[in-house]
């Protein structure tokens, strides 16, 4: 299992850039962390996540 | 009227802070991207708290469309908003060492503009450039605090905003969907919710309580 955004998936196996599409998001418009690591943007497609592993994408909106 | 001396100024806010945390809350030095509805109220936050030194950057000028929300005066339209609002700050905490930079932050310049600082406080409003920011801090300056801000606007409970712990070094405001481009308008009140909880985390990161 990994944990995405504090929820349980079975996405192990997955890049960080199908997370990011499948989550409905807009990659020039997130922060990804792995395990408390930021991902860089030009690691979403080769980096893949396995059992064990904590992601949490933050999405921004906009407004200030 | 004269105004107090800098040691009476640092004697009422020991006295309302507590002397240990003001002498944390004087050697801090912030950093704040973006001076609109959440850069420039954090600010004032952050002057009034008597925060040692405070970097301000934006490009932008003061515009009669920010004066609903944003610590600016009509008799300040169209000055460059790190000065107009550096004079406010001179009159809110004269001994703050207040510096400013008028430039548009980028992926390039901010690992070199933003070095130093410990504490940096994302206050911009578009959601791309927020993210840009972001990323790219928590990629060149990783030992930087990171304070971010993301969904404030309409008229939503103000219950609704909350700071997030997203790691120990990156903390985010907001109630994370409210989004300006759904047609929602900016509200002082609920902007300034956000920009008060942006500021109030950093003075927690300040004073070395670093979860929320």
């Amino acid at each position: 299992m990994v944990t995405v955004n504090g929820a349980p998936s079975d996405c192990a196996g997955s890049s960080i850039a199908k997370l990011v599409a499948d989550g409905g998001y807009q990659p020039q418009r997130v922060a990804v962390e792995l395990n408390e690591q930021i991902v860089p943007k030009t690691q979403y497609e080769s980096t893949v996540v396995k059992d064990g592993d904590k992601v949490e994408i933050v999405g921004f909106v906009g407004g200030g | 009227m004269t105004i107090p001396t800098k040691e009476e100024m640092y004697a009422a806010l020991c006295e309302r802070h507590g002397a240990d945390i003001q002498a944390k809350f004087a050697a801090g030095a912030v950093a704040v991207c973006g001076l609109g509805g959440l850069g420039s109220n954090a600010a004032v936050h952050l002057a009034r708290a008597g925060v040692g030194r405070l970097h301000l950057i934006d490009f932008d000028r003061v515009d009669i469309s920010n004066l609903n929300r944003q610590q600016y005066f009509p008799d300040q339209l169209g000055q460059y908003k790190t000065e107009a609002l550096a004079e406010t700050l001179r009159r809110i905490a004269p001994y703050c060492e207040i510096t400013s930079e008028t430039v548009k932050l980028d992926a390039k310049n901010i690992p070199k503009l933003l070095k130093g600082y410990p504490v940096i406080c994302e206050a911009f409003d578009r959601a791309d450039q927020k993210a840009m920011l972001v990323n790219c801090v928590l990629e060149h300056l990783p030992e930087a605090y990171l304070v971010s801000a993301s969904g404030m606007a309409g008229i939503g409970s103000a219950n609704e905003i909350q700071t997030r712990r997203i790691t120990s070094h990156f903390y985010l405001c907001g109630d994370g969907r409210s989004d300006v481009a759904d047609g929602l308008g900016l509200i002082s009140a609920r902007v300034g919710v956000c920009a008060s909880h942006e500021a109030h985390m950093i003075l927690r990161l300040l004073a070395g309580l670093e979860s929320s």
